[in-house]
């Protein structure tokens, strides 16, 4: 995992530099024009929400019924990339809302779903925070219960009527449009190499952590 | 003679209908001003656009700088816990 850290830095960060052009020379939408090129950094970033989520739901689980501490420690920097990651999608969905429907936000079902997804976490990570002992095991039901969210947070648009486009868009976008299905796929690379940077990065805060505990334990002893 | 007439008149109304509807609408006699765009209309796009690739970039920086320096902080007091244990088995 270590020695794999440097040279996916290297390559998201060689990918990340060269984003621009490829957005750029996608095509325009059609309606939306210029606004719409939000949109290749806004669905990447709700996939790896998405991974994170996963990881943070499988992890809790791990934790809630055997017991393993770095299964909880994965679950902890999972939570926080999860809410990272669901900032950007809010934010750039409401400023691309903002142009392309008049206004910044909707309380629509796939926005509101959305936005209880994001509370979801940022109460997992409130709950670590201030919970005190053992929090870690209510922290990890919460992970579940947002990991469990998530499949209705993308059904959302399908299930309910929305202003949100549908799923369907993106099924579609590789015979609609292969430039642009191109450069939606190269940043959602971008985004996941760089949501398993994060996760790792905050995997060895949580692992420092531990052993910071530990040695207290041990000093006093 | 008066079912001939009928028919006749129903027809001409029939075949006219969609050759009406499908008419465009009437020339505008004039403009009529309003005092402010839709929204849709009045908003560039490019600050929006900008504003969200500027806002993932802070929102990344600001949080690797927040690990780097909780990682600073944990290394720095492991390394201060280790010099105290020393001291302490040293004596």
């Amino acid at each position: 995992m270590q020695r794999l850290f440097i040279p996916v830095l290297i390559l998201t960060a060689a990918m990340f530099a060269y984003s621009p052009v490829a957005i750029a020379s996608a095509p325009y939408e059609s309606t939306m024009l210029l606004v719409q090129k939000i949109f290749y950094y806004h669905f990447p970033a709700w996939m790896a929400l998405t991974a994170a989520v996963t990881v943070c739901f499988v992890s809790s689980g791990i934790y809630l019924f055997k017991g393993h501490a770095w299964a909880d420690r994965l679950g902890f920097a999972a939570a926080e990339v999860t809410v990272i990651f669901g900032m950007f999608g809010l934010v750039s969905g409401s400023v691309w809302g903002r142009k392309a429907w008049g206004v910044w936000w909707q309380w629509d079902a796939r926005l509101t779903m959305a936005f209880l997804l994001e509370l979801i976490f940022i109460g997992y990570l409130l709950v670590r925070k201030y919970g005190g002992p053992g929090s870690e095991k209510l922290a990890a039901a919460m992970g579940i219960f947002g990991g469990a969210t998530a499949p209705f947070v993308y059904k959302s648009v399908d299930w309910w009527r929305t202003i949100h486009p549908k799923t369907s868009v993106m099924a579609s976008l590789g015979e609609t449009s292969p430039e642009m299905w191109y450069v939606v796929w190269f940043c959602t690379a971008i985004f996941l190499m760089l949501s398993g940077l994060l996760l790792a990065a905050r995997m060895r805060l949580e692992t420092l952590r531990a052993g910071l505990d530990r040695l207290y334990l041990a000093a006093e002893d | 003679m008066v079912r001939r007439l009928l028919t006749t008149a129903l027809s001409v109304v029939l075949t006219a209908a969609p050759a009406l509807a499908l008419q465009p609408p009437p020339a505008p006699d004039g403009f009529v001003p309003i005092d402010t765009l839709p929204p849709t209309e009045q908003l560039p796009a490019g600050p929006f656009l900008v504003g969200a690739y500027v806002f993932f970039l802070l929102l990344m920086m600001f949080y690797l700088w927040t690990i780097w320096r909780r990682l600073a902080k944990v290394e720095s007091e492991m390394r201060e816990l280790e010099r105290r244990t020393e001291r302490g088995q040293a004596r």
